[in-house]
């Protein structure tokens, strides 16, 4: 199984910078399970319009741009078609919804599974490098690490350092008794998803750009991002999918259609080991939470990765 | 009785169907359809589809041929209460419908100039369009209707450069339930959270947008 198709004339230069590119935090191991907050009782971010019209101001302006419209604006770092409020919803601003205000006062942050301190700035390089797959992420000093670390710390305005604020992340789901359902799944999608994300989970543009994120294929997060996790996915979709109806689809539901979405291909994790899928699988996939990577489903294996 | 209804629809319907090609729709919106009370588009949305901003008649001309087709379904079935379409969309053929919503979707479109979600709003209206009002779960308008209004796919009809009139009676339409046919509520659990003020707000907004009709 290969990583990448490349033609061996120019294998050997492209292959190297590609395959050498050091993974920031291999571990995207998700957060500890913490309870789901009204988004009245939760930490406020500041309002833009307090924006001070200085140079901090200006780079907080440059974050909330790359973050809302990452694609367009850092093309050469966004390997697929999202943004990063594809998956942090209101600029980032949203409780449950990964809201960045709660994670930037987490970080550094030592992390068990790669063994080391994590700064918060390699942990935008793991967004980028998985959930945007979007192979070398910008350096942890480039113009995009650090206007979205600004834009961070802006929202985290006055939050305390080291204090899990309620409505980190997306609180877990747990996963109902009888599992999932690949086919209820796919019902639910095409009752509640396909509208938006489309029937075969492509997305929709504007344009060039996707103003509607696709869920798999060669544009989506790839295997190695935290969504592909059935559990993960299942709590994001609980708590805010369909957009503006966050809360509406049963514990169920939310694991049915989150398996579905994730049993399609997309592109492959970057950490591919020995470009195989089963060590690949046993390295990084066997104890991360409930996911299909490596799997045979209907006699398919999943995570051949797609490009 | 409804399966007799059933076979004499499909017959209506089949003899209808050879004719569909010859249907001209753009001839039905000038002028009219066969039946009686199937007046003419024209005198409403104007000749080039492009609306009546100032009694509040909406643009149609490039708005997709299934969410056209799917809106004069909903006139007559009552999804979408209108006193002046019910009738009009009742007295129009299943192959004229047909016919009609292709010629509408193919009369030139109007275009909003590019507007990026990158931009960080500066009023209360563009805010609200932007980026929601979400302790209210209210998601921005533009991410269902895209960064610049201009509509997306089949169900999210554009925005941008429809009469304020049109755009604020459609919001109290969606609030008071006389029309009800989106997919799952979407729109109208929004509508039903936006104030008064807020439906002023984001109607003269996207009334506001530039748009050009491309040659």
């Amino acid at each position: 199984m290969k990583a990448r198709l490349i033609t061996p004339a120019v294998g050997l230069l492209m292959v190297l910078p590609s395959h050498a590119a050091t993974i920031a935090m291999e571990d995207q191991s998700q957060l500890v399970p913490h309870s789901v907050e009204s988004p009245a009782s939760v930490f406020q971010p500041p309002a833009e319009k307090d924006l001070p019209d200085n140079a901090y101001g200006k780079l907080v302006r440059q974050g909330y741009a790359l973050f809302v419209d990452t694609k367009r604006l850092a093309p050469q770092f966004v390997g697929n078609g999202l943004n990063c409020s594809n998956c942090h919803l209101n600029q980032g601003r949203l409780a449950n919804s990964a809201p960045l205000w709660a994670a930037y006062p987490m970080y550094p942050a030592y992390r068990k599974k790669n063994d080391k301190v994590n700064t918060y700035a390699e942990r935008l390089q793991g967004c980028f490098q998985f959930s945007m797959n979007g192979g070398t992420p910008p350096a942890a000093d480039s113009p995009e690490i650090t206007a979205l670390s600004v834009y961070s710390y802006w929202l985290a305005s006055k939050a305390p350092l080291g204090v899990e604020l309620p409505g980190r992340g997306y609180p877990e789901v747990a996963q109902p008794a009888d599992g999932y359902s690949l086919a209820r799944g796919a019902q639910v999608y095409g009752e509640q998803c396909a509208v938006c994300h489309g029937p075969q989970g492509q997305g929709q543009k504007v344009g060039d750009d996707y103003a509607m994120p696709p869920l798999w294929g060669k544009d989506s997060y790839n295997w190695g991002a935290g969504m592909h996790r059935i559990n993960t996915a299942a709590s994001f979709i609980k708590h805010n999918m369909p957009l503006g109806k966050g809360g509406s689809l049963s514990d169920q539901q939310a694991w049915d259609v989150a398996a579905y979405v994730n049993s399609h291909e997309r592109p492959q994790d970057p950490r591919l080991v020995d470009g195989s899928v089963e060590k690949t699988r046993l390295k990084f996939h066997a104890n991360d939470g409930v996911n299909l990577y490596g799997q045979t489903v209907e006699g398919v294996l999943i995570g051949q990765g797609i490009r | 009785m409804k399966a007799l209804q059933r076979v004499l629809i499909s017959s209506a319907l089949l003899l209808l169907m050879d004719n569909a090609q010859a249907l001209d729709g753009k001839k039905i919106f000038m002028e009219g359809g066969a039946q009686p009370g199937a007046m003419p588009c024209v005198a409403c949305h104007g000749a080039d589809g492009s609306g009546m901003a100032a009694a509040g008649f909406p643009r149609l001309a490039g708005l997709p041929a299934a969410y056209v087709r799917k809106q004069l379904e909903d006139f007559k079935s009552g999804s979408r209460s209108n006193p002046v379409m019910r009738p009009l969309a009742i007295a129009l053929t299943q192959a004229e419908l047909d016919a009609l919503s292709q010629a509408i979707a193919a009369m030139p479109a109007p275009a909003p100039a590019a507007l990026h979600r990158s931009e960080m709003p500066t009023t209360a209206a563009q805010q609200l369009a932007w980026q929601g009002a979400w302790e209210r779960q209210i998601p921005a308008c533009v991410s269902c209707h895209g960064p610049a209004g201009s509509g997306i796919g089949d169900a999210f009809p554009p925005l941008a450069g429809q009469p304020a009139a049109y755009l604020a009676a459609q919001l109290s339409a969606w609030q008071n339930g006389t029309r009800r046919n989106d997919a799952n509520d979407l729109m109208g659990r929004i509508a039903k959270s936006l104030t008064a003020e807020e439906v002023q707000g984001v109607a003269q907004y996207f009334a506001s947008l530039n748009v050009e009709v491309k040659p």
